[in-house]
């Protein structure tokens, strides 16, 4: 950090930048731009010399769509300079975790092993995650990557997910399954690597479940919570005073003589930020519930709504430009 | 093409007709769309208008449901809303409305109680680690068990109209294809597979390869564990299979309708469409798309872009001439608010279009199509879900 950072809160000193980390999950609520802003987050990261990959978890097509790079699958592959791509499976990433570490001949007769631990996976809450989670693991332990960005699961599901390890530990005392998660909790566990975004909206609903899931990731995972991305941000419409201005515009004779100069009814250009105003004060509560609700340390970032039609690369390209501003670099 | 013949027949903004007919609405869509209001809403409403017992079933663990139906606790068993929640805000509904909230383990522990053949078999279930496991944390497990409980309840015949609301799903489809796949599940050959060596306690030729590599992976111990849950589990098969094909039938059933909600930004609702596409797909029932938080009309006008526009150019000299009808303002200041507010129109009039847009490209169509518009405030009590409701409910 730049002696003359100081614009860096002293109560965030201590903390490691968010880009800093090796592995950054980005969660949020369904429909909150989580996708947007974690593909933002890894282009950022890449255009600042990291070799960065970015990881989608639940495979929707977006992250494809925006780099416009095709279909993306378990193999990386570089869609910008320094930027790769991959997609998670879970037999894909069964059978790279048998071809490292198992050495049994059977590895040949995978079909139906795939099938089974598929099956066990369904009865054994974990099973699936702990694939997901430990390729993630695995990319930074054996540095393939300066960091690992996850388009993660919602927030409804990447509690269990962050928490598998720890719930295969406990249900599974020996084996090899146990000696693996041993070196995931540690990379997990430790701050200094990884840590989650939240994404959030000024919202009702999506700022509840960031603030429910900023308690719920402190006592039930041992992940640490590296920052808060609230998306979508509405503008103020109005400065100082204006808005008793714009009471008085919207005045009977005002409304009347403004029509006549212009030729045209002004109503619903008034009507249209009356609008801006109401929705811009809805946000501004619930932006100020979730200050309120989440540790003053964790830094919060503000991204703006987007008014402008972008596509693919461009959308992705002014959002990390706005998250750069915010991260101060 | 059916599709073709029911665009046509689209009812626009109405629902009172499926509230009507049917005995199960399930509101399905992506998260944060206003799902759980839009089911409680539509339920509210039902019971103020149509009378009967309406009951609206959430799976929203959030406090603000109970709290605007003026309850202090949501939880499995059902609960009337107070004849006085409605009195207090002057409505005199003709029916009860009942609220309850799904608890996933309670429900579970329940449904092991039904299946369990005697005592000791269901207290080693309960017991089990895996078990515990699968209730409190399986996702798909809370799919099966919204749909279940679903079950129960309208086959206890409580209720003239159940409105439920659906989990966030990873998968839109997940707690359509829940109570099939749980089926799959315990019919499957490869449980017995698993199973079968636990039980006799010799490993055949066929399967000794699989647990060679099981036991190296997995522990001894832990694939006990999954031996003893599917052995116990076995002994509830056919309960189970049973009552998951009835869950099914129930929703594929005439009595049964799905709302789809959604808001027209571009993920929710490629989410959404995708979820109807998938609804018609299976024959069920698409009674409605319901399209929360949509921006109104009146920003599209192509002669309030016109004007905004001058606003926002010729700013300096309208406010000049303005400034004296508003008793001599400052122009500098109207200058100012004119170009925003009109440079705010266009703004927002892009993101109106772009939602028109989107709504307009909806390639699957249910029986009726219904947009509300934004709120000035978020729905918080009762007063708030009937307002939603009378926008449900149409004209």
């Amino acid at each position: 950090m730049s002696p003359a950072g100081a614009s860096a809160p002293s109560a965030t000193a201590g903390r490691v930048g968010l880009l800093d980390r090796r592995l950054l999950f980005v969660t949020g609520k369904g429909g909150v731009g989580k996708t947007t802003v974690a593909s933002a987050l890894a282009l950022h990261a890449a255009e600042h010399g990291k070799k960065t990959l970015l990881c989608e978890v639940e495979v929707k097509g977006d992250v494809a769509s925006y780099f416009e790079s095709g279909p993306i699958g378990f193999a990386a592959q570089e869609v910008l300079p320094g930027l790769w791509t991959m997609s998670m499976d879970t037999e894909a990433s069964l059978r790279e975790y048998l071809r490292l570490n198992l050495r049994i001949p059977v590895v040949g007769r995978i079909g139906p092993l795939a099938r089974a631990l598929d099956f066990v996976a369904t009865a054994a809450p974990g099973v699936r995650e702990i694939l997901t989670v430990g390729k993630l693991c695995y990319e930074v332990r054996e540095s393939h990557y300066d960091l690992v960005v996850v388009d993660a699961s919602a927030t409804g599901h990447i509690v269990g997910q962050l928490s598998a390890p720890q719930a295969i530990n406990d249900l599974v005392k020996v084996g090899l399954i146990r000696t693996q998660t041993d070196w995931m909790l540690d990379i997990l566990s430790d701050a200094k690597t990884t840590g989650v975004a939240i994404v959030a909206t000024p919202e009702e609903m999506p700022v509840n479940e960031t603030i429910e899931l900023a308690g719920r990731l402190s006592s039930e995972t041992t992940v640490e919570l590296a920052a808060v991305i609230v998306n979508r941000v509405l503008p103020e419409l109005f400065g100082r005073g204006e808005e008793e201005t714009f009471d008085r515009l919207g005045e009977p004779a005002a409304v009347e003589e403004l029509g006549r100069l212009v030729e045209g009814d002004p109503t619903p250009v008034l009507d249209g930020a009356r609008l801006a105003v109401t929705l811009r004060r809805t946000r501004a509560e619930h932006l100020e519930r979730l200050r309120a609700g989440i540790d003053p340390v964790v830094p919060m970032l503000y991204l703006p709504y987007l008014f402008t039609r972008l596509h693919g690369v461009r959308t992705i390209r002014q959002v990390a430009g706005s998250l750069g501003e915010e991260l101060g670099s | 093409m059916t599709t073709g013949r029911r665009r046509t027949d689209v009812r626009h903004g109405s629902l009172d007709g499926l509230l009507n007919s049917r005995e199960i609405v399930v509101a399905c869509g992506p998260g944060g769309v206003g799902k759980t209001t839009t089911a409680a809403a539509a339920a509210a409403t039902a019971a103020v208008r149509l009378g009967g017992k309406v009951l609206v079933l959430t799976v929203d663990p959030a406090r603000r449901l109970a709290d605007a139906l003026g309850l202090d606790k949501l939880g499995n068993a059902e609960r009337q809303v107070p004849a006085s929640a409605f009195a207090d805000i002057g409505v005199k509904p003709s029916g009860e409305l009942w609220a309850a909230m799904l608890d996933t383990k309670e429900s579970w522990d329940a449904l092991i109680r039904l299946h369990a053949p005697d005592a000791r078999t269901r207290e080693e279930i309960l017991a089990n680690p895996l078990y515990r496991n699968i209730s409190g944390r399986f996702v798909q497990s809370h799919d099966y068990i919204a749909m279940e409980r679903l079950f129960e309840i309208h086959s206890e015949g409580t209720y003239d109209l159940i409105v439920v609301d659906t989990p966030p799903t990873r998968n839109a489809l997940d707690f359509l294809d829940a109570p099939e796949r749980m089926a799959d599940f315990f019919s499957s050959r490869l449980l017995r597979w698993l199973v079968v060596p636990y039980r006799s306690r010799i490993v055949n030729f066929a399967s000794k390869p699989f647990y060679q590599v099981a036991d190296r992976i997995l522990g001894t111990q832990f694939l006990e564990d999954i031996a003893q849950f599917f052995v116990l589990f076995q002994s509830m098969y056919d309960g189970f299979v049973q009552r998951a094909r009835a869950v099914h039938r129930l929703m594929a059933d005439r009595r049964t309708s799905f709302i789809v909600v959604s808001t027209l930004e571009a993920v929710p609702l490629r989410e959404a469409e995708f979820f109807a596409q998938a609804l018609t797909d299976r024959r069920l029932h698409l009674g409605a798309i319901v399209l929360n938080k949509v921006l109104p009309a009146y920003l599209r006008d192509p002669l309030g872009a016109a004007v905004a526009a001058k606003l926002r150019d010729q700013a300096d000299a309208l406010a000049d001439a303005l400034a004296p009808a508003m008793d001599d303002a400052d122009p500098a200041q109207v200058r100012r608010v004119l170009a925003e507010i009109g440079g705010n129109y266009l703004d927002y009039r892009l993101a109106a279009q772009r939602e028109a847009e989107q709504q307009s490209e909806l390639a699957t169509m249910p029986e009726a199509l219904v947009t509300v518009p934004h709120f000035d405030t978020d729905v918080y009590d009762l007063r708030g879900l009937l307002e939603l409701g009378e926008r449900l409910w149409g004209a």
